[in-house]
């Protein structure tokens, strides 16, 4: 038997506090490199207009360590706890949700978490959404993903007819990513999960986001093919950058896949705007 | 693309006859952020006939809540939020004098029909680009709802804001106009 691995709240904590603060200000290179890349090749006027400045934007945020946007999101996290990693000094959940509260608050993000009745808010960004996977090893994967609220409101999960197939499973996100339209900040990332159950395909689609861009889906050559199809149907549709019209209304479309029930389809679809901020760290 | 319109808030009749779907503006003046709560405070005011705590006439409202300000700065980061969620009250807000509103996002019909009616426009400022768009910012104050926190009214004072008027007075859309310009008709699948 492999022996067991300590490691303290107070890593996971800071750990925790350090990939909000970064994620919130630096924007990922492969993204940033995308944006610039539709820069320069986009047609409309005033789509290259809108790139331009959220280029700019990022490279200012950067530097002087500023949100690259006011809506720094709801805190999504996705751990993988290696099975030989023992958790000392307090418990996982509280030392995770108190590394969101510090980065909030250290960082001076946007407190925008409320009572989904009474819309008051929590004032320090808790709590947020921890998924938590157990896996082989003795270390733990942390993924951060501060998550904006607009692009959020454009997804969905949709429990499609078998019969529907992958004809039906292009419709669809092509359909969501046209009725999003200016909505949700393009140019856009899509994240799209398939199979499952109704809450894992959302995961799924989450989980999708976090993939860095230009990278295909390597397990599934059928997926890697709905990616590159789905994304040319989407930037023929001429939303473009803001809305304002163009070529450039998603970066990239990902697919992540399981199998599901005999009777159902599962297909969710997550919008992710172009300030598509997240890091990871292993502890 | 037109060139570039520098327009002075408060905007009147004038102003907003000239503006067009499409067109660059830079917006200097005085401007009051507001949002979800904000907006549903001061809707039910008004139907209260109660006297509200900032003017509405002639104003411009910016659809926003900023990060809080580090030492030094007048302001965080600040950008757009998506309009819909202002739709429902907004009429009101047109029948009552409101000019301008700034934003990101389509508008419902009622929004589009009260913009016509009452001579008002729409602008968009680019969602999610706020550490930029707060260099605009030259002064912050509470105006109203400080207990909302983040979602408090905002009187900022702005210079050269750079928006696109997406809706204008005469019923232009830039949203229809580019899915119209740029949209390809022939599908890769059906």
């Amino acid at each position: 038997m492999s022996s067991l691995r300590k490691v303290s709240c107070r890593t996971i904590r800071d750990t925790v506090e350090k990939l909000f603060l970064s994620a919130s200000t630096d924007l990922g290179k492969d993204v940033f490199g995308a944006l610039k890349k539709a820069a320069s090749a986009e047609k409309s006027g005033l789509g290259r207009f809108a790139l331009d400045r959220i280029v700019e934007n990022a490279r200012v945020a950067r530097k002087e360590g500023l949100p690259i946007c006011q809506d720094t999101g709801m805190a999504v996290l996705f751990l993988e706890v290696g099975q030989n990693v023992v958790v000392t000094g307090g418990n996982l959940r509280d030392a995770v949700q108190e590394g969101v509260r510090r980065a909030y608050r250290k960082g001076r993000l946007r407190k925008s978490i409320c009572d989904p009745i009474s819309r008051a808010n929590t004032g320090d960004n808790t709590p947020a959404v921890i998924h938590t996977e157990i896996v082989p090893g003795s270390r733990i994967r942390i993924a951060a993903m501060p998550k904006g609220g607009g692009s959020e409101n454009m997804s969905s999960v949709t429990m499609l007819l078998p019969a529907a197939g992958v004809e039906g499973i292009r419709k669809l996100i092509v359909d969501r990513v046209r009725e999003a339209g200016p909505n949700p900040c393009p140019p856009t990332i899509v994240g799209v999960g398939i199979g499952g159950t109704m809450e894992q395909a959302a995961i799924l689609a989450k989980k999708a986001l976090l993939r860095p861009l230009g990278e295909k889906n390597r397990r599934d050559r059928r997926l890697a093919k709905l990616e590159i199809e789905t994304l040319r149907e989407i930037n023929r549709l001429g939303i473009g950058p803001q809305g304002y019209g163009g070529r450039t209304t998603s970066l990239a479309v990902h697919v992540e896949m399981m199998p599901c029930h005999i009777a159902s389809l599962p297909v969710a679809v997550n919008i992710q705007c172009h300030a598509a901020r997240h890091k990871e760290a292993v502890i | 693309m037109s060139k570039i319109k520098s327009i002075k808030t408060p905007l009147d009749d004038r102003v907003c006859r000239g503006l067009r779907a499409g067109d660059r503006v830079l917006l200097s003046g005085e401007v009051f952020t507001g949002r979800d709560v904000a907006h549903r405070r001061l809707y039910e005011a008004i139907l209260r006939c109660e006297k509200l705590p900032i003017p509405i006439r002639g104003e411009t409202l910016f659809y926003a809540a900023p990060t809080p300000a580090g030492p030094g700065r007048v302001i965080g980061s600040m950008g757009p939020t998506t309009s819909s969620r202002m739709d429902p009250y907004t009429p009101k807000l047109l029948e009552m004098g409101l000019k301008g509103m700034i934003g990101k996002g389509r508008r419902s019909a009622e929004v589009i029909g009260a913009i016509r009616k009452h001579g008002a426009v729409y602008f968009g400022a680019i969602g999610g680009a706020a550490a930029l768009m707060a260099q605009c910012v030259r002064r912050v104050e509470v105006a109203a709802y400080g207990d909302l926190g983040p979602e408090a009214i905002l009187r900022l004072a702005v210079e050269d804001l750079p928006l696109v008027v997406i809706n204008d007075m005469n019923g232009g859309d830039l949203y229809e106009k580019a899915l119209k310009r740029f949209s390809k008709k022939k599908q890769f699948f059906k």
